[in-house]
């Protein structure tokens, strides 16, 4: 009888700390801003200013968006600009704003076996890796990095898929855990420069391209459809919107640096 | 390694306030998993010791195969019962601690059953004859059953928390890993490795280790002194 009586005890404080407050929002994201740092700055600044506490689940664009399509969320924050736009075509998000951009970069071991160090042509240097099937890492979990992946070896006119298990490696996991994994088979990595920037395990690898057009990469916030999905905390959402967009938020976006390097450069709308 | 060693010493020895929040909730999580799993799991374990039933056979099977239930798969499950478009969603339980306590619940309670089950069905073995002849009711057994197996029981709840604090996939699905609120041991050390900070997630491991350690060694020192005067 006691135990039980100190078992509903337990629950209780278990469900009161977990789900009570009234001013707290989740943020369905991506794990290259999360992994990158960017919100362990900008959210202290917001909840100081509002005290609206933002929760932030990070995973890769694919599972957020999925979350998010299944009301398990109020804000997503993620970079692939045309499952955005499906996702808020189907009514699960009430807008889709550009917020802010950095770029992707492929990294690569020092020695170079497919000989694409220092080059800016982003396709030409897919093309050369497929030629000499020098490993390549890829993400292979339907993030937005892999979709951005994608539509870079399709635009080179490679079919990776053909070689996956032999020169192409997919992953299935996050960002990080594919770097780890890619660096400890000497193969080339496609990543977010924020993530590389920050990443702490790089061993002898370096950024082998940068620079094309083409590597863009392009993050945009939606607020999550209260309409469809009542749990909503529409105002709050929108609040935490509002101010990522405004100039303050635009400027504090900018303001982060590691290494005196700025990883994402604010690009709302005026 | 050395490095890891020296980063875990010094994140405990200045007291970091967030490696103490995440120690915290790894604890009040698991433990109180723990506690819910073996009302449950010790409830079924004894019945199934001592009850005959067609189909016992498949169940004692079932349940041992369960003890291999994949933590990512229990996630899953979970998550698709508390997310918003499930069934369970209107309870709004998904992302707290609460949610993870009933992921780690549902996958250590078969193991505290399984393991139960065996230890008290070997000791009935020993006393069925005694009881037979006291009379008792088949819920008057359990019950001495399960006070005479408590030390070997401990154990039981012990293995079915080591499993509970150590794994990663179900609390990362229901959890979310948010920082100051759904974040425990492993989550962040499965977020230290993805950001490459390996010496800083061996350091986590560590004092993770040392945890389940104190808490072994808890549980040992509670039952020295029982043990000594059971079999005085």
């Amino acid at each position: 009888m006691k135990l039980i009586k100190k078992l509903a005890i337990a629950s209780t404080i278990a469900m009161t700390a977990g789900g009570a407050f009234a001013e707290s929002i989740i943020v369905q994201s991506t794990t290259s801003t999360a992994n990158s740092g960017l919100y362990d700055y900008l959210l202290p600044i917001f909840e100081g200013e509002t005290g609206i506490e933002v929760n932030v689940v990070a995973v890769g664009t694919g599972q957020a968006i999925g979350n998010a399509a299944n009301c398990d969320g109020d804000v997503l924050l993620v970079h692939a600009k045309s499952a955005e736009e499906k996702f808020v075509a189907e009514g699960g998000g009430v807008m889709r704003t550009d917020l802010m951009y950095n770029d992707f970069v492929i990294v690569g071991p020092t020695e170079d076996p497919a000989g694409v160090n220092g080059t800016d042509d982003v396709q030409g240097a897919m093309a050369k890796i497929a030629e000499t099937g020098a490993p390549f890492a890829s993400r292979g979990d339907d993030s937005g990095t892999h979709k951005a992946e994608l539509a870079l070896w399709n635009s080179a006119g490679v079919d990776p898929k053909s070689a996956s298990g032999d020169w192409y490696r997919e992953t299935g996991s996050g960002m990080g855990a594919t770097l780890n994994t890619g660096i400890g088979m000497g193969a080339y990595v496609l990543t977010d420069r924020a993530t590389w920037i920050s990443f702490e395990n790089k061993q002898d690898y370096d950024i082998a391209v940068e620079g094309d057009t083409d590597l863009f990469n392009q993050y945009g916030v939606i607020l999550v459809n209260p309409e469809k999905c009542p749990s909503v905390k529409a105002e709050e959402g929108q609040a935490f919107i509002d101010w990522l967009l405004s100039d303050e938020g635009q400027d504090a976006i900018a303001g982060y640096r590691i290494n005196d390097q700025q990883l994402f450069f604010p690009n709302a709308p005026e | 390694m050395a490095e890891a060693i020296a980063l875990a010493l010094g994140l405990v020895a200045r007291g970091d306030a967030d490696l103490f929040e995440i120690v915290l909730l790894s604890l009040r999580v698991s433990l109180t998993a723990t506690a819910v799993a073996c009302v449950l799991g010790l409830t079924l374990g004894a019945f199934l010791a001592v009850a005959r039933f067609p189909g016992r056979g498949a169940a004692l099977v079932a349940l041992n195969a369960l003890m291999g239930l994949p933590p990512v798969v229990v996630g899953l499950l979970v998550y698709l019962h508390l997310s918003r478009s499930g069934p369970l969603g209107f309870l709004g339980l998904l992302y707290t601690p609460t949610a993870m306590i009933v992921a780690q619940t549902v996958l250590i309670t078969p193991i505290v059953a399984a393991l139960s089950r065996q230890v008290i069905e070997d000791l009935h073995r020993e006393y069925a004859d005694q009881f037979r002849s006291l009379g008792l009711t088949r819920w008057q057994s359990m019950g001495a059953l399960l006070w005479d197996g408590r030390f070997s029981l401990l154990t039981v709840a012990m293995a079915g928390f080591g499993r509970a604090v150590a794994e990663v996939g179900a609390v990362m699905i229901v959890g979310g890993n948010i920082d100051h609120l759904t974040r425990v041991m492993t989550t962040a050390i499965a977020l230290e490795t993805s950001k490459g900070d390996l010496p800083l997630a061996l350091a986590l491991g560590l004092v993770l280790m040392v945890i389940a350690l104190g808490v072994n060694a808890g549980v040992q020192a509670l039952r020295l002194p029982g043990e000594r005067v059971a079999h005085a």
